[in-house]
């Protein structure tokens, strides 16, 4: 019987496409959203990533994310390097300051201060130049994007590509010269700004004259530490906060998960897909099944049970259902393909597959139901009724 | 003298919408086996309803229907399944044919239900399809066969699984004279045998010789059955 099943829901085609689409549909919402979604919170925390290999954050207690800086007193860093099992501790400066290009226009920049002897939490991969190169005198590594774009040089002719901002070339932060020495690549975060790094003393001369200007301080465990326990113990000595890796990355895609509108908006696109799916597949479904009672009401007469029906109904929304979510899947994967060299974000983790896997299953059972339901219902006395 | 079809004071009312209509009211009617019986009457009086409740695809209120010795009211509808399964075939006005099966797959339906293999049943279908002479469309899907070409498809899946009792409803009505006749004269020649009784609802004047009796029914009895032997 599963045979004529098949034959029956292949053999209406225009009918048996508008499932599939309505379910290829729903799965791509379902799918796409949420990726780009999870891509986005991916780059709330981009930052902490690309810095990597600190295990620990030591930062301000009321910091609520990694762009929230509320700077440190210099001092902090000396008391947290005498913590009992802190294999070393690095100052980091983070902040926002206004770069003027050699065009006259200003540009905020996001400028990294990196340790002056150790240059730790420098940029993950270096295009051009060394990040060695920042020990010369002015010296800063730009990240390509800004590079290119925002602290590119107009174009001659009006309306042509900016020129990239190349090594060699120098800008004004706060008065100071700053010589581009090399070009990174850099994670995108949610802040548009170029990243500049520098050293930590140099960033200190480039930003405004203030009191403290510690945004973290960076610490790896001495081996074999538990590290739960040493961000007790900086927490308690420093009455600062103390924040693992992966906390920090919590507690940052935490805040923009409940400060923000994006899970929000989001969400109601997953849920507006679903229900759009849920409504044309089981609609289109539905209406297919109502167009074959007379067909399962002749099997019916001829000695059909209602489970053997009700399993082939199963088995038709089980392949519209799993051509609709292999297609919906499949262009998911290809539009983030095509998406990866973009602005976008994108994050396609297997956990995803499983989510809008059980959307499309959900709408498929509730496709089912209301058909199975009706045939279950059907009188086989209605073969005569022409 | 080998009953199939002994009906006993059988009434149906249909209820729609609070207005009651009786359909069948009071039938007593005995089928022989091996007979080709036709039930004639103007339209409404209850034909449709009366074969419906002997291939046992309708239950009547009152009375008793008992075919090859069965009472199907008392059957549970697991047996009952499996009794219309084994030992009714159908054919209808409009053919009734799956559309998107081709006539073999058509014609290997009611084997299925019982249980063959597929491969073994679309090769027991092609072979009745032959003694309907459509042996060589067996590939061919309903819209690609005329109308008559389609009611063969579908008497001979009414009586591949070897039925005891083939009940068939204006079996001619949608065909033109001679089409009519042929696919009567195949019902007659191929599908009735000794074992096996038809009972077929016609208003078509024009086959009438081809029953062994006629039950003449109106408003929910039968007025008259005649022998025409
Ligand atoms: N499912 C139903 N619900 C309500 N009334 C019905 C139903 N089926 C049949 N009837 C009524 O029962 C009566 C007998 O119907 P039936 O179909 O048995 O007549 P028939 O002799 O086959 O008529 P025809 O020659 O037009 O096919 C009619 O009055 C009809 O309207
Ligand atoms: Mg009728």
């Amino acid at each position: 019987m599963n045979h004529i099943a098949l034959k029956m829901l292949m053999g209406d085609k225009s009918k048996y496409i508008g499932i599939v689409m309505g379910l290829t549909f729903a799965s791509l919402i379902m799918t796409q959203q949420p990726a780009i979604f999870l891509g986005l919170m991916t780059r709330t925390y981009s930052f902490i990533s690309d810095v990597g290999l600190p295990d620990i954050w030591v930062m301000d207690s009321k910091v609520q994310f990694v762009d929230d800086i509320k700077p440190l007193q210099d001092t902090e860093l000396y008391r947290v390097r005498g913590i009992s099992g802190v294999e070393w501790a690095m100052p980091m400066y983070k902040g926002l300051l206004k770069a003027r290009l050699t065009d006259g226009r200003f540009q905020t920049c996001n400028v990294v201060g990196l340790d002056d002897a150790t240059l730790i939490g420098g940029p993950p991969v270096m295009l051009e130049g060394k990040i060695e190169d920042l020990r010369r005198s002015d010296s800063v590594i730009v990240d390509i994007d800004g590079a290119r774009d925002k602290l590119g040089k107009p174009s001659p002719i009006p309306g042509g590509k900016r020129i990239p901002l190349k090594v060699g070339d120098s800008l004004e932060l706060n008065d100071h010269r700053a010589i581009v020495v090399g070009i990174a690549k850099v994670s995108r975060t949610f802040q548009s700004q170029p990243v500049v790094y520098t050293t930590y003393s140099r960033a200190k001369s480039y930003a405004p004259r203030e009191r403290k200007l510690l945004s973290f301080i960076l610490v790896k465990a001495k081996k074999g530490q538990n590290l739960a326990e040493l961000t007790r113990r900086i927490r308690e000595a420093t009455g600062l906060a103390a924040y693992t890796q992966e906390e920090f990355k919590t507690l940052t895609y935490e805040y923009f998960m409940h400060n923000t509108g994006i899970p929000i908006n989001f969400g109601t696109s997953v849920l507006l897909g679903f229900i759009v799916g849920a409504a044309i597949a089981g609609q289109t479904f539905y209406n297919f099944t109502l167009g074959n009672l007379l067909q399962f009401g002749v099997l019916k007469a001829m000695g059909t049970s209602n489970w053997i029906l009700l399993r082939m109904i199963l088995l038709q929304a089980v392949l519209v259902g799993s051509i609709g979510y292999g297609l919906g899947v499949g262009l998911t994967a290809l539009f983030g393909h095509a998406m990866r060299h973009s602005i976008l974000a994108f994050r396609f983790p297997w956990q995803l597959l499983i989510f809008s896997g059980a959307g499309v299953s959900l709408i498929c059972v509730f496709a089912a139901m209301i058909s199975i339901v009706k045939v279950i219902r059907l009188e086989p006395a209605i073969v005569f009724k022409g | 003298m080998n009953l199939a079809v002994r009906c006993q004071d059988l009434v149906k009312t249909y209820d729609t919408g609070g207005q009651k209509v009786t359909a069948l009211n009071g039938i007593n009617l005995e089928i022989e086996a091996g007979e080709l019986m036709m039930l004639v009457g103007p339209s409404g009086c209850g034909k449709t309803t009366l074969i419906s409740v002997m291939a046992g695809i309708l239950d009547q209120d009152d009375g008793s229907c008992e075919v090859f010795g069965e009472n199907l009211l008392n059957m549970r509808s697991r047996d009952k399944l499996n009794f219309r399964a084994r030992n009714i075939g159908f054919v209808f006005q409009a053919y009734n044919l799956l559309p998107s099966l081709n006539a073999a797959e058509n014609v290997s339906v009611p084997l299925i239900i019982n249980g063959m293999k597929r491969v073994e049943a679309e090769r027991k279908a092609i072979s009745v399809l032959e003694h309907v002479g459509l042996g060589e469309r067996w590939q061919s899907l309903p819209s690609q066969l005329s109308g008559g070409q389609q009611q063969r498809v579908a008497i001979a899946r009414a009586l591949v699984h070897s039925p005891r009792l083939i009940v068939c409803d204006e079996p001619t009505s949608a065909l033109d004279h001679e089409t009519g006749h042929n696919v009567m004269t195949l019902l007659k020649d191929v599908a009735l045998h000794k074992d096996r009784t038809l009972v077929i609802v016609t208003h078509d004047a024009r086959i009438f010789d081809f029953a062994d009796r006629i039950a003449e029914m109106d408003d929910g009895h039968i007025i008259k059955v005649k022998d025409t032997k």
